[in-house]
C-alpha cells in the first residue's frame, strides 16, 4: 500500500519515544559531571610521582637521576636534585616540575624510569583559569601515593610491586654477607664474598 | 474588530449552562473590565491592542514551549534525555536560548543589502503574525471576523515567500541565494496542493468565514460522532494533503530543504546571526502554529468538543488541545522522516498531491450534492467517494520508479 513504509517509520519512532520512558536501559547517555564511567585501566594521561608510606615528599621513589628529563621528547620535565649542607646529593628531587601544557602523555618517562617512581595518571579534568602557572605542576602536586597508583592501574601496580620486592630481596641478600645458613647451602660462587666480611657498603639500589 | 466581541456582551446567552458560558466569556469579560472606563473610539483601540498583545504573548510563549518540547521529544525518540541542564529538567532552556540569541553580535555582511537584510526577518515575522488574526480560538474568541477569512489567511501566508527570497537575495551569498531559490520553488509548488486541499471544506461548509466553517462542524451524529470535516471522505483526503503541504510550507522536516543544515550551511539563514536569526526561527514556528491552527479550524472541528458530555470544558481549551496535538504530530514527523531531494519534493507536489487534490474536489462536489441520499444509497455514496481518490493513489506513474532507483546521470 502507498505510504505503508511511512506508517512503519512512524511506529518505530513512537515505540522508541514510549519505551525510553519506562526502559532506563535504553537511555545510554552518561550525564557527565554527575555520573562518571570507570576509565579503562590502560587509559593514561599525564605522569605523577609515586611515594611510599605516609610522607608525600619524603617517601618519593624518585632519586632525581634526571633520566626522564633527558628522555622526555617535548622536554616538559625540569628537575633540580636536592643536596645536603655538604653539597652531596641526597637522592631526592628539590624541584620536580612538569608542564602539562607541553606534556603529550607519551609514557616514555615511565618506561625509562629505573625506580618505578613516575607513573601515568588518569586525571583529565585539567581546565584552569590560568594558562601558565596553573598548568605547571610542582613536586607537591605530582606526588601521589602508591595506593592511588593501585586504584588506577592494579595490574601494572602488582607487577611493579613484584619487581620492587624482588629487588629488595636481592639487595638484602647481598647486604647480609655473613648469613650462616647460606654458606653451607650454596658452596658456589655467590658464597665467595662471604669469606671476606669487611667490604665497603653495598652499592645503591 | 469583530462585531461579536467589540460590544459588551450580555451576561449570559440563553439556553447555556451558567458555568460553561461564564468560562467561555471569561477572557472577554476580563478585557471589557480593563477597558470599561474608556470612551468609544479609545475603547475600540484598547480592545484591539489587548487582543493583539494577547495573541502575540500566547503564541510567543507557545513558541518557547515548542522549542523545548521539540528538543525533548526528539531526544526521547533517539533515546536521549534531551536538554536538562537549565532549570528544572531543562524548563528554562528557551529562556537561556533567548538570552544567548539577544546578546549575540548581529553581523551584517559588508556586501549585503543592509536595508533588505534587516527587513527580511521583520517582514517574515509580521506576515506570520497577521495570519493569527482570523483563527477562531474559541466560541467567542476570534480577533478579526472576516467573510473571506480563509482567503486572507492563505494570502498572508503566501506572502512569507517574498520575505524568504528577500533574505536570500540581500545576503549576497551564493549559498543563501541558492537556498532561497529552492525555498521559492518548494513554497510555490506546495502552495497549490495547500489551496486545493481546503476547497472541499469550503464546499462542505459553504463559506469562506472561519467562524462559519467551525459552526458547520458542530453537532454530533447519533450523539457521539462529531461532524468534523476530517471524518468525511473528502475532508479526510483534504486533511492529509493539507498536512503534507503544511509541512512543506512551514519548511519542516522532511521538506526542510531551504535550510538543509547538512547541505546548504543554513540556507537563506546563512548570513543571519543573533536575534535576526531568532526572528526567522520564531517566524517559522509561528507559521507552523498558524497552519496547525488553520488545520484544526478547517478539518478538526475548531473549538468544538469531541463529545457532547465534554462540552463543559471551555471551547478555547479544546482548540488549544487540538493545536498541541497537531504540533506534536509535526514533531513526530520530524523525528521520523529523512529529508527529500529537491526533485522528489517537486515530484511529490506536482505528480501526486495536485492530482489527488483535484480528484478530491470532484469527490467533495459529489459528496455535498448527495448529502440527502439515505438507506442503500448511502453505500453508493461512500463507495463513490472512496473509489475516486484511489484512482490517483493506485494509478501507474511513469517515472515513479525513477524516484526510488539510483539516479542516472546523462551528460551532454
Amino acid at each position: 500500500m502507498l505510504g505503508s513504509g511511512l506508517i512503519q517509520g512512524l511506529a518505530v519512532t513512537a515505540k522508541n519515544f514510549v519505551k525510553s520512558f519506562h526502559d532506563p536501559a535504553r537511555l545510554v547517555t552518561v550525564e557527565y559531571p554527575e555520573q562518571k564511567t570507570k576509565l579503562p585501566e590502560n587509559y593514561r594521561n599525564f605522569p605523577f610521582l609515586v611515594y611510599d608510606g605516609d610522607q608525600a615528599i619524603d617517601g618519593l621513589r624518585c632519586v632525581a637521576c634526571k633520566i626522564c628529563e633527558a628522555e622526555c621528547p617535548p622536554q616538559c620535565i625540569y628537575i633540580i636534585p636536592d643536596r645536603d649542607e655538604k653539597g652531596r646529593p641526597t637522592k631526592k628531587p628539590k624541584v620536580f616540575d612538569l608542564d602539562i601544557s607541553v606534556c603529550m602523555s607519551c609514557q616514555i618517562c615511565v618506561e625509562v624510569c629505573p625506580f618505578d617512581a613516575i607513573k601515568m595518571d588518569q586525571h583529565f579534568e585539567i581546565a584552569t583559569a590560568e594558562r601558565f602557572n596553573a598548568l605547571l605542576l610542582h613536586r607537591e602536586d605530582l606526588a601521589k601515593s602508591d595506593a592511588y597508583f593501585h586504584t588506577l592501574h592494579p595490574t601494572e601496580a602488582a607487577q611493579v610491586d613484584a619487581v620492587l620486592a624482588e629487588a629488595k630481596r636481592r639487595t638484602e641478600a647481598k647486604a647480609r654477607p655473613a648469613a650462616p645458613a647460606a654458606v653451607p647451602a650454596t658452596p658456589t660462587a655467590p658464597a665467595a664474598p662471604a669469606a671476606k666480611p669487611p667490604e665497603p657498603p653495598p652499592p645503591a639500589v | 474588530m469583530s462585531a461579536s466581541v467589540s460590544v459588551l456582551l450580555p451576561p449570559l446567552a440563553a439556553g447555556q449552562v451558567g458555568d460553561s458560558a461564564l468560562l467561555e466569556r471569561l477572557p472577554l469579560m476580563a478585557r471589557d473590565l480593563l477597558t470599561a472606563g474608556l470612551s468609544e473610539p479609545w475603547r475600540w483601540l484598547a480592545n484591539s491592542l489587548i487582543t493583539i498583545g494577547a495573541v502575540i504573548v500566547i503564541f510567543a510563549s507557545l513558541f518557547a514551549l515548542l522549542t523545548l518540547v521539540e528538543r525533548k521529544v526528539l531526544g526521547r525518540v533517539q533515546n536521549r534525555p534531551g536538554p536538562n541542564r537549565t532549570g528544572w529538567g531543562g524548563i528554562l532552556q528557551p529562556l537561556a536560548d533567548g538570552i544567548k540569541m539577544l546578546t549575540k553580535e548581529d553581523i551584517v555582511p559588508r556586501s549585503a543589502d543592509r536595508l533588505l537584510h534587516f527587513l527580511a526577518p521583520v517582514t517574515l515575522l509580521a506576515l506570520s503574525v497577521i495570519t493569527f488574526a482570523v483563527i477562531p480560538y474559541g466560541r467567542h474568541l476570534v480577533p478579526v471576523e472576516l467573510d473571506a477569512a480563509v482567503l486572507y489567511f492563505f494570502a498572508a501566508g503566501a506572502a512569507t515567500e517574498l520575505a524568504i527570497f528577500m533574505a536570500g537575495w540581500s545576503s549576497h551569498n551564493k549559498y543563501s541565494l541558492l537556498a532561497a531559490m529552492r525555498a521559492l520553488a518548494q513554497l510555490i509548488s506546495y502552495e497549490l496542493p495547500l489551496l486545493l486541499a481546503f476547497v472541499p471544506v469550503i464546499m462542505l461548509a459553504g463559506s469562506l468565514s472561519t467562524t462559519a466553517i467551525v459552526a458547520a462542524q458542530g453537532g454530533w451524529l447519533w450523539n457521539f460522532i462529531p461532524q468534523w470535516h476530517v471524518l468525511t471522505p473528502p475532508g479526510f483526503a483534504g486533511f492529509v494533503i493539507f498536512m503534507v503541504a503544511a509541512l512543506a510550507e512551514s519548511n519542516r522536516s522532511p521538506f526542510d530543504l531551504p535550510e538543509a543544515e547538512s547541505e546548504l550551511i543554513a540556507g537563506h539563514l546563512t548570513e543571519y546571526s543573533g536575534f535576526k536569526y531568532a526572528l526567522f526561527f520564531m517566524a517559522e514556528y509561528f507559521g507552523m502554529c498558524a497552519l496547525s491552527g488553520m488545520a484544526v479550524t478547517l478539518f478538526l472541528g475548531g473549538w468544538q468538543a469531541p463529545l457532547p458530555v465534554l462540552e463543559f470544558v471551555p471551547s478555547y481549551l479544546w482548540f488549544a488541545a487540538k493545536l498541541l496535538l497537531v504540533l506534536l504530530g509535526f514533531i513526530w514527523i520530524r523525528a521520523t522522516f529523512p529529508r527529500l531531494r529537491i526533485d522528489q519534493l517537486t515530484r511529490l507536489a506536482w505528480k501526486f498531491l495536485v492530482p489527488l487534490a483535484l480528484i478530491n474536489l470532484g469527490t467533495a462536489a459529489f459528496w455535498s450534492l448527495t448529502h440527502d441520499w439515505a438507506g442503500p444509497m448511502q453505500l453508493v455514496r461512500w463507495g463513490g467517494v472512496s473509489l475516486a481518490p484511489s484512482s490517483d493513489v493506485r494509478r501507474p506513474r511513469p517515472g515513479h520508479q525513477r524516484g526510488i532507483a539510483p539516479r542516472t546521470y546523462r551528460y551532454a
